[in-house]
């Protein structure tokens, strides 16, 4: 039964919201180890955190379920996308959108392409060098230094602009998803639904502002 | 003007002609003149079509019966929304007051494999027919009706039940949705039975029945934009939809 209940439009949507709300989750975590570079200490604090989230192995355990997570998070998203699209095999001449939902709400799939591409980027940027080709050197504590990998990367004046416009892509998506993943997970309730989406807001505006801050403020010096 | 405060629109009419569900169909355009605005988007309808009749030409065919908001025929797509430019209103209760001296108006019929267009704006919603036949009743004894107090039900229960029961299966959701989701109809359906005692014995089976159903029928799946509830006439909330899912859940993992 349950299975019938994934192959439902219901079930499917709950899968997004489901592996959405996990993808959030992953946001926090990564936004509070890269919140170690604004101690502003040549990066020693934060590369603590960067070793020991390269090495644990509970870590990498659960960076499998994490890119799991994505993967379902997309694939689910492509089917839908298509399904979708074969529901209204004639579009309309004339639509005005604007009149009755956002339009982030109507292009997440837009939003979320973006991320994906700029996530392959960031990826190749960070992750295959932290985890893979080996990283240069070590900083003062012995500590593998990533640190040193930001501070190149973010030299780059293209790269900062790219950084910080998918953020604006982040927020969209979040500003849409964050509350959609309640309401599809059946929490609507005539209190709470108005604090989720007040958080939502907060937290889809405050978690992207302080990814972008980074770069930024690194290319300008700020953080060294 | 009869009524001394209407005025008179002259109006461009882009117009879905289609000859049958299996026609391509294109827009045909149309030149009205001295249309009052106290005229209601069908009566304006019928003023085209009996121009047309006696141009001998054929009349654009489109759904309507009450002519008073309650029978959910009137399924136009009006410059780009559900029912046009008014929130909380059926085409028959849309006014031509609505609209502006020299206005371009574009009509079109509901979009959604599962609503075939039948004939220029009439479509085909029986999916929703069959939706219902699925699972959205319940099960009584027959006979005398039951005294008024008998069953209890708590007030709010009762309200929210009532709001969902308000839908009148026009498709205006469905219409609105970019995915074609019937949720919004299919929700208030599950909703106006599970929330009352009388129809608690299928509660389970009809959910899952009428989730099925809606889904067999090709509707398209909900991303939570909420143009459905903005454009619903009759304000059914997207709560229901939550309820939905959650009656999905509870039938599913008891």
């Amino acid at each position: 039964m349950s299975k019938g209940f994934l192959k439902s439009s219901i079930g499917k949507k709950f899968v997004m919201g489901l592996t959405g709300l996990f993808l959030i989750s992953f946001l926090v975590v990564h936004c509070f180890i890269n919140c170690l570079i604004f101690f502003n200490d040549g990066g020693l604090t934060f590369n603590i955190g960067a070793d020991f989230m390269a090495h644990n192995w509970l870590i990498r355990a659960g960076e499998l379920v994490l890119f799991f997570g994505l993967i379902v998070h997309i694939v689910q998203a492509l089917l839908l996308t298509l399904e979708n699209k074969k529901a209204r095999p004639v579009g309309y001449a004339k639509i005005d959108g604007a009149a009755n939902s956002s339009w982030y709400s109507r292009s997440m799939g837009l939003l979320g392409t973006l991320l994906l591409m700029f996530l392959i980027i960031h990826l190749v940027h960070f992750w295959v060098k932290s985890r893979f080709t080996g990283l240069s050197g070590e900083d003062a504590n012995g500590n593998e230094n990533l640190y040193a990998v930001m501070q190149e990367t973010f030299k780059m004046a293209w790269v900062v602009v790219l950084y910080a416009l998918s953020m604006i892509s982040l927020a969209y998506h979040l500003l849409h998803g964050f509350q959609s993943a309640f309401q599809t997970l059946g929490l609507n309730h005539k209190v709470y639904t108005p604090i989720i989406k007040k958080a939502g807001i907060a937290f889809s505006i405050l978690i992207p502002f302080i990814f972008a801050l980074m770069p930024i403020l690194m290319f300008f010096g700020v953080i060294k | 003007m009869g009524s001394g405060h209407g005025t008179e629109l002259n109006l461009t009419l882009k117009v879905w002609r289609q000859k049958n569900t299996k026609a391509t169909g294109s827009f045909e355009t149309h030149q009205l003149s001295g249309i009052s605005t106290d005229m209601s988007f069908l009566e304006m309808f019928d003023v085209l079509n009996e121009k047309l009749i006696s141009e001998g030409k054929e009349a654009i065919a489109f759904d309507h019966d009450c002519r008073e908001g309650i029978c959910g025929m009137c399924s136009m797509y009006i410059n780009g929304r559900p029912h046009g430019p008014k929130q909380g209103v059926t085409t028959c209760q849309l006014h031509m007051r609505s609209f502006k001296n020299g206005d371009t108006i574009v009509v079109e019929p509901w979009r959604s494999a599962a609503f075939p267009v039948i004939k220029d704006l009439a479509v085909d919603r029986s999916a929703f027919d069959r939706i219902i036949a699925s699972g959205g009743y319940i099960s009584v004894n027959t006979g005398n009706a039951q005294d008024a107090n008998n069953i209890l039900i708590p007030k709010t229960d009762a309200d929210e039940a009532f709001g969902a029961a308000a839908c009148i299966g026009c498709g205006a959701c469905v219409a609105a949705c970019k995915n074609s989701s019937a949720m919004l109809f299919v929700s208030a359906k599950v909703s106006q039975l599970a929330l009352l005692p009388q129809g608690q014995v299928e509660r389970k089976e009809r959910v899952k029945k009428m989730v099925a159903a809606m889904d067999e029928e090709g509707f398209g799946n909900c991303t939570n934009t909420g143009a459905c509830e903005a454009e619903c006439p009759k304000g059914i909330s997207l709560e229901n939809i939550a309820r939905m899912n959650r009656e999905l859940m509870g039938a599913t993992f008891k």
